[in-house]
């Protein structure tokens, strides 16, 4: 028992590390998954973080209540720019929400209520490791029921062709919203999480190279099934830790590896299809022996 | 059932369509030929709300749907294929029928979650649904296979079997034989037989003339956006304007065959 | 003061519409939104204050190796990756990807390379000295870049409008295929707008370090930002665009941050950028993202 102490001793902080940047994927994921590049995610998870936050240090809300004001401020503001922006494609949507997510920084570090660049500090400690298990778990959860519905499969069908899916009787624009929106609750939910176990929260957090950050777990892990985007962000919140220099080249090492998996492994490392050949070719290859 | 009004359709400075006036009756098969460039593909837009007509009035079943959404349409009972297929590559054959239930299954947000037997009982129903119209297409045995997988012929057949999976009134088919052999021909021209005696309506753009004829209860043609006639196959087949409009004047014309 | 203030909208505008002008060139003839266009704008910078520093290079040196620097690093990205991605004609959003890779690498590389503290052009190859008009000063340095950035952006005119390459550039613009048909060696070509467009790029990294007298590793994340800004409001792909929309960002920059206030300056970018992407997303002058194959 002893030992594991120490690992908990040793390790929480990774592990809690890796439950938000799941979280984080899986809410990019969300958005992929209806053919949406959205790169406003991390700018969702700090209105969340700083939503919370601030009920809990003003207001002192009770943690449950500021976790989900962490989830709904999030919602709102995407309910609120997404009608008129998701009716752009592409990389115009793409663009759009890199602007947003350039705006919400700066309005964030202009204000005085979240601290100007300075953040807020002294939040109190009050995300325990069930919390995190809890929601990454309902999370999943609830993806992976959406994937085995009609909703789920009206996201595929627009992600693969929109006009297709709207002649099947889709409100494409009401899906595309959804994804939109639900990938803001988790964003925020992510960043209500993330701001009561850090204490301290900055505007620099949720930049352009956090956008990034999301976005090259997503894209490592694959985005074929729920998976990737979990390996992913857990690959990715391990490697500073195994190999300890790389923590300074962060940077450098998620732009390498969006380059690499681009150029050389474009459907992620868990790609289901592939991986379902390769079963099928190993059983055919060993059924074929005489 | 399917009324198209004085539709006249442009873009920019170019008239598409002009004055076009055609009535689809339903539980027959009616279809709309013309050279090309004629503007049939543009008439299936505008009944489906791909477009907005300029001018005139489309209704279904007494209903105007002049301007309606297309998700709307479709709930309405009208399903079309395409020209140039579009089917879902990534997804299953099954996946893709399964996809024409969407607007059938009406369980909500927690049904989903949670997997209510009202949730699974839908799902399972529609899953049977989808089984049978790869069935009638003929495609039943390959429903876990990739549909980018599928030939030419076979992605033509399971476009049509999602389209009959919205539980339409009326079928739009956009040359859906175009690309196919003969014996393959023949078995669509069977198949959309079955689709009308089974009381759906079909409405049909093609260019294979003894395929249209041959199967047609009434047709229209369309010719530089007007509709120059419209009748029965033998009416049609001597019209003066028709001829004309696919050989041209002065040439040695043949009846079209 | 009004006049002032209409000077510094100038210089920054004519810079913004510099860079732009290389960011809407490569989307134009390429099809790629290429995100580090920001990168090769602060390694241009930083090529120019190195080789003036430790060469001692007058400042006309230091703006050709930038441009030659730059040209060099855009081109390493397209033979690299880009051509790749393009043989395998990955769908748009991959290679954005891809350059949003690029960047970090490239800005990592600056801040190993040069450390993260403000770098500072040698004050002696500086230009001095300004002209002086009642209140109104102008500096030799601002004419300088102004000059420079018009100089260089007239030279891509004339080349799209007068000559031979030019023509064959706005073919490629059209339809690469048909392009090719025609003989035109379109893979050639694409490298060289990809050199030419960071080349650009770098010069305007080096004005705006001129003008700030600044140069930091994060330098080409705002000027990214306001790039596609510019490029969004002018028109993807067109090159007036890229010149009206840089000089219209410069001046509403400029005025609101002296007339409203210091930080609706930087946030007036987004602004306009997301305005003009829900009124009218093609831009003022652009073209629809669609190219007949």
């Amino acid at each position: 028992m002893g030992s594991l102490a120490d690992f908990w001793a040793t390790y929480s902080t990774l592990v809690f590390t890796v439950g938000i940047h799941a979280l984080l994927a899986l809410s990019l994921w969300l958005t992929l998954s209806c053919g949406l590049l959205s790169l406003a995610n991390a700018a969702f998870m700090g209105i969340g973080a700083y939503t919370a936050a601030l009920l809990t240090l003003h207001l002192h809300w009770p943690f449950p209540a500021v976790l989900a004001a962490g989830a709904v401020a999030p919602a709102v503001v995407a309910l609120v720019i997404g009608a008129p922006t998701l009716r752009l494609s592409g990389v115009y949507l793409a663009m759009a929400t890199l602007a947003f997510g350039e705006m919400t920084r700066i309005l964030i570090l202009n204000l005085d209520i979240t601290g100007g660049p300075e953040g807020l500090n002294g939040i109190p400690l009050a995300t325990a490791w069930w919390h995190i298990a809890l929601i990454l778990a309902g999370a999943g959860y609830a993806l992976a029921r959406l994937r085995r519905s009609r909703l789920g499969r009206a996201f595929e069908a627009i992600r693969e062709d929109e006009v297709a899916a709207r002649l099947m009787g889709i409100h494409v624009e009401g899906h595309k919203l959804a994804a939109f929106t639900l990938g803001a609750i988790l964003a925020g939910l992510a960043g209500a999480l993330n701001a009561h176990f850090t204490f301290f929260i900055s505007p620099r957090e949720y930049g352009f190279e956090n956008a990034v950050d999301i976005l090259t777990m997503t894209i490592l892990g694959g985005t074929s099934s729920l998976i990737g985007p979990v390996l992913g962000a857990s690959i990715l919140a391990l490697l500073p830790e195994l190999m300890r220099f790389l923590h300074a080249y962060r940077l450098a090492v998620n732009g390498l590896i969006l380059i690499v998996v681009v150029l050389f492994l474009p459907t992620g490392l868990w790609d289901s299809r592939r991986l379902r050949q390769m079963l099928s070719d190993r059983r055919s290859r060993r059924g074929g022996k005489p | 059932m399917l009324s198209i009004r004085g539709v006249g359709k442009r873009f920019g400075g170019l008239q598409v369509l002009q004055d076009v006036d055609i009535e689809v009756p339903g539980g027959a098969i009616f279809a709309l030929i013309g050279p090309n460039g004629a503007g049939k593909t543009t008439v299936f837009n505008l009944v489906t709300g791909l477009l907005r007509p300029s001018s005139g009035t489309i209704a279904f079943q007494g209903r105007d749907l002049t301007g309606m959404a297309p998700h709307l349409i479709t709930r309405m009972g009208i399903a079309r294929t395409f020209q140039n297929i579009r089917i879902f590559p990534d997804m299953t054959l099954l996946e893709n029928v399964m996809v024409g239930r969407h607007h059938l299954l009406d369980y909500g947000g927690l049904a989903l979650l949670f997997a209510t037997p009202a949730f699974r009982e839908a799902e399972r129903r529609s899953r049977e649904r989808a089984l049978e119209l790869l069935s009638w297409v003929k495609l039943d045995h390959k429903a876990g296979a990739t549909a980018d997988n599928l030939s030419y012929g076979e992605q033509r057949k399971l476009e049509f079997a999602r389209a009959l999976a919205t539980e339409p009134k009326l079928l739009l088919l956009d040359e859906p034989v175009a690309g196919m052999n003969p014996s393959e021909k023949a078995v669509l021209m069977e198949e959309i037989r079955n689709i009308r005696d089974r009381g759906y309506g079909v409405f049909l753009i093609e260019h294979d003339m003894r395929f249209v004829m041959n199967l047609c209860d009434r047709i229209a043609v369309l010719n530089f956006g007007r509709i120059i006639a419209e009748g029965a196959p033998e009416e049609i087949r001597s019209h003066p304007g028709v001829i004309e409009a696919y050989l041209g004047r002065g040439d040695e014309a043949e009846a079209v065959p | 003061m009004l006049e002032q203030q209409l000077i510094n909208a100038l210089t920054l505008g004519s810079v913004y519409a510099l860079f732009a002008l290389g960011f809407t060139l490569v989307f134009g003839v390429l099809e790629v939104i290429n995100l580090s266009h920001g990168a090769v704008f602060m390694l241009g910078s930083y090529t120019a204050v190195t080789v003036m520093t430790r060469f001692k290079a007058p400042l006309s040196i230091g703006i050709l190796a930038a441009l030659l620097v730059s040209g060099l690093i855009g081109l390493a990205i397209d033979a690299l990756i880009l051509r790749r991605l393009r043989a395998r004609h990955a769908p748009h959003l991959i290679p954005m990807i891809a350059t949003i890779g690029v960047t970090t690498v490239l800005t990592s590389a600056a801040q190993g390379l040069f450390g993260v503290e403000v770098q500072r052009f040698p004050t002696e190859v500086l230009p001095t000295g300004e002209f002086v008009f009642g209140e109104v000063h102008l500096r030799t340095l601002e004419l300088g870049i102004v000059g420079v950035a018009f100089l260089l952006m007239g030279l891509l005119f004339l080349v799209m409008r007068h000559t031979r390459q030019g023509r064959a550039l706005r073919a490629i613009a059209e339809s690469p295929k048909a392009a090719a048909l025609l003989g035109i060696n379109v893979e050639g070509l694409f490298m060289l707008t990809s050199f030419v467009a960071a080349a650009l790029g770098g010069v305007a990294g080096v004005l705006i370090g001129l003008n700030f007298n600044a140069v930091t590793p994060m330098m080409g994340q705002p000027i990214l930002h306001k790039g596609i800004a510019v490029v969004i409001l002018g028109g993807m792909g067109d090159i007036r665009g890229a010149l009206f929309g840089g000089l219209f960002l410069g001046f509403a920059e400029v005025l609101s941050k002296a007339y409203l206030s210091s930080q609706m300056g930087d946030a007036v970018a987004f602004g306009l950028l997301f305005l003009i992407l829900l009124v009218r997303p093609v831009g003022l002058f652009g073209r629809v993202l669609e190219r007949k194959a």
